[in-house]
């Protein structure tokens, strides 16, 4: 029977190893993901087999009640959500392998160094991802804890030494777990406390526009907990898996890094440099409003118009309608693109998952270097709920938060109009020169409503 | 099983793991974030097997909790990558008509 299970799990590994492959390439990417489920449905089916197993009430009641809450939530969650959700699913991820390696310690048996190691390693990565993906999932979702917005960066003076100390008090426990041979049920506890505090403590003061980054991160981390955890129990097949995605997410990681044209370094320790940025740097001059009727005009006379959407796009459910509006400019011989930022909405490839939906065609949307060159030709600009990554200040303040990202450069074009709730700072809390350049012009209101005003000024004519 | 051993597997999955994710047009990360975070609950193998054995009851009862834990973990993962997914895929085969 263990023969058994050891082939299928080679099976599942080779089909994760194809899933993930498959999953890099947008036409295999579906058949990817059903590789790589069909693979996990093999590994746990055939796991029930295994002779160590003799009571299964537990566990078929836990995996009934997981997967209706897993599919539920997977399912009913608003395609905006997205991100947080995945932030959210992959703590779940991390307490689990923490709690299996706890599982893994309260039996007698295990005694060697190396698995001791790794089921306190396993409990400090599991908890810590944990912790720092409900942190995560917090912000991303923009919740208030007692009025402040959990968005912003939060970190009090010295928090750098509280972390170093955390850590080293980790690593200490740690020691101690490993050559006391007594009762040490206690101490265990105080490390799955500290990894739960060093957590929360590590992502608190990381600011929401790098919420990708670091849910892409601790998605590595999530990984490396499930393989840390196979080496304790012993487990191929969670070495397996586990590592894969530990690297595959710590290269992804890399590649998001670069395309916001920042070091991992950056993202993680900013926050606690001090400089708690005062947003509010030049607000010098006035943001000029528009109405939708002078909008029209605009568009009507307009020869090309290029559309950057961003999260608040998303947060009013406008894609379809911009697809509309995009109809109806194209109806008038007007050429009518899309720049997508590579982070633009809360996680790369989140605009055009969501203009996907719309149909929008492929050769429409342009990825930020391609557009950048072309933008001063452009006639109109409509940007549309996006800001951060439209904020001339990323080029030219050197104090900014964001100085050093890459933007899209809509300030180039000949009209911006800027379709924006309120003039409320962008994600990363700061403002945005942009919204007072002689060329830009204000479409306040939700993006939905705004566009559907502009359509309607077009069928009415 | 060694120690040796299981260094070897981790050493050349790990490997595998640098080298699958190496030119990914940035439209997939997403996608793919999710359905390596799908992955990473296969840690679900390791709970359904200390929930199953009658070590003690604490051991029983904190598997029991990593099952479900893992279960949301691989369940919603898979469905939340296919939904993602799904939109490419709708937008492709009408290009195809």
């Amino acid at each position: 029977m263990s023969q058994v299970i050891q082939w299928t799990y080679i099976l599942a590994a080779l089909l994760f190893a194809m899933g993930i492959k498959l999953l890099g390439s947008a036409d295999t990417a579906r058949k990817g993901n059903a590789l790589s489920a069909t693979g996990m449905l093999l590994a746990v089916v055939v796991t029930l087999l295994h002779h160590s197993i003799v009571d299964f009430r537990l566990i078929l009641l836990s995996v009934a009640v997981g997967s209706l809450v897993g599919s539920l939530a997977a399912r009913r969650v608003a395609m905006t959500a997205m991100p947080e959700m995945v932030a959210l699913f992959n703590g779940f991820g991390g307490i689990a392998s923490l709690l299996v390696a706890w599982a893994e310690f309260t039996k007698p048996s295990s005694t060697s160094t190396i698995s001791t190691l790794a089921i306190l390693f396993a409990v400090l990565i599991g908890g810590l991802t944990f912790t720092g993906s409900l942190v995560a999932f917090a912000k991303l979702s923009e919740l208030k804890l007692v009025g402040v917005r959990l968005g912003k960066v939060i970190a009090f003076p010295g928090q750098k030494w509280f972390n170093a100390l955390l850590v080293l008090l980790c690593v200490g426990v740690v020691g101690t777990l490993l050559v006391s041979t007594g009762e040490v049920s206690s101490l265990f506890v105080l490390l799955v406390g500290l990894s739960f505090l060093l957590g929360c403590s590590a992502v608190f003061p990381i600011g929401g526009a790098d919420m990708p980054v670091v849910v892409a991160l601790l998605n590595s981390y999530s990984g490396v907990a499930a393989c840390a955890t196979g080496i304790a129990i012993q487990n191929n097949i969670l070495i397996v898996a586990g590592s894969l995605v530990g690297a595959s997410g710590m290269i992804l990681t890399r590649i998001m890094c670069r395309s916001m044209n920042r070091s991992l370094a950056h993202v993680l320790f900013s926050g606690l440099g001090g400089k708690l940025s005062s947003s509010a740097s030049s607000t010098d001059g006035e943001a000029k409003p528009i109405s939708a009727q002078d909008v029209y005009y605009m568009l009507e006379a307009a020869r090309s118009v290029v559309v950057v959407p961003g999260y608040g796009l998303a947060v009013a459910q406008a894609q379809h309608t911009v697809k509309e509006l995009a109809a109806q400019l194209e109806a008038l011989g007007c050429d009518v693109r899309y720049a997508i930022h590579p982070v633009a909405g809360r996680m790369p490839g989140h605009m055009n998952v969501l203009l996907a939906e719309a149909d929008v065609p492929y050769d429409a949307l342009a990825e930020m270097d391609d557009i950048n060159p072309l933008l001063s030709g452009v006639d109109v600009c409509l940007v549309i709920g996006a800001n951060d990554v439209v904020n001339p200040a990323a080029r030219e303040d050197e104090s900014s938060p964001i100085y050093g990202m890459p933007i899209i450069n809509v300030d180039s074009a000949r009209n911006v109009i800027v379709c924006k709730r309120s003039m409320s700072a962008g994600f990363a809390g700061v403002q945005n020169p942009l919204f007072f350049k002689e060329n830009t012009r204000m479409l306040f209101g939700d993006a939905k409503a705004s566009l559907q005003e502009l359509i309607s000024e077009f069928k009415h004519t | 099983m060694e120690s040796v051993y299981l260094a070897f597997i981790l050493m050349l999955s790990a490997f595998l793991g640098f080298e699958l994710i190496a030119k990914v047009p940035s439209t997939l990360h997403t996608p793919l974030m999710s359905g390596a975070n799908a992955i990473s609950g296969i840690t679900l193998i390791g709970a359904v097997l200390a929930a199953g054995s009658e070590h003690s009851d604490l051991g029983m009862w904190l598997g029991a909790g990593a099952v479900f834990f893992a279960t949301i973990n691989v369940v919603g993962g898979y469905v939340v990558t296919n939904r993602m997914l799904a939109m490419f895929k709708k937008k492709k085969s009408e290009d195809g008509q």
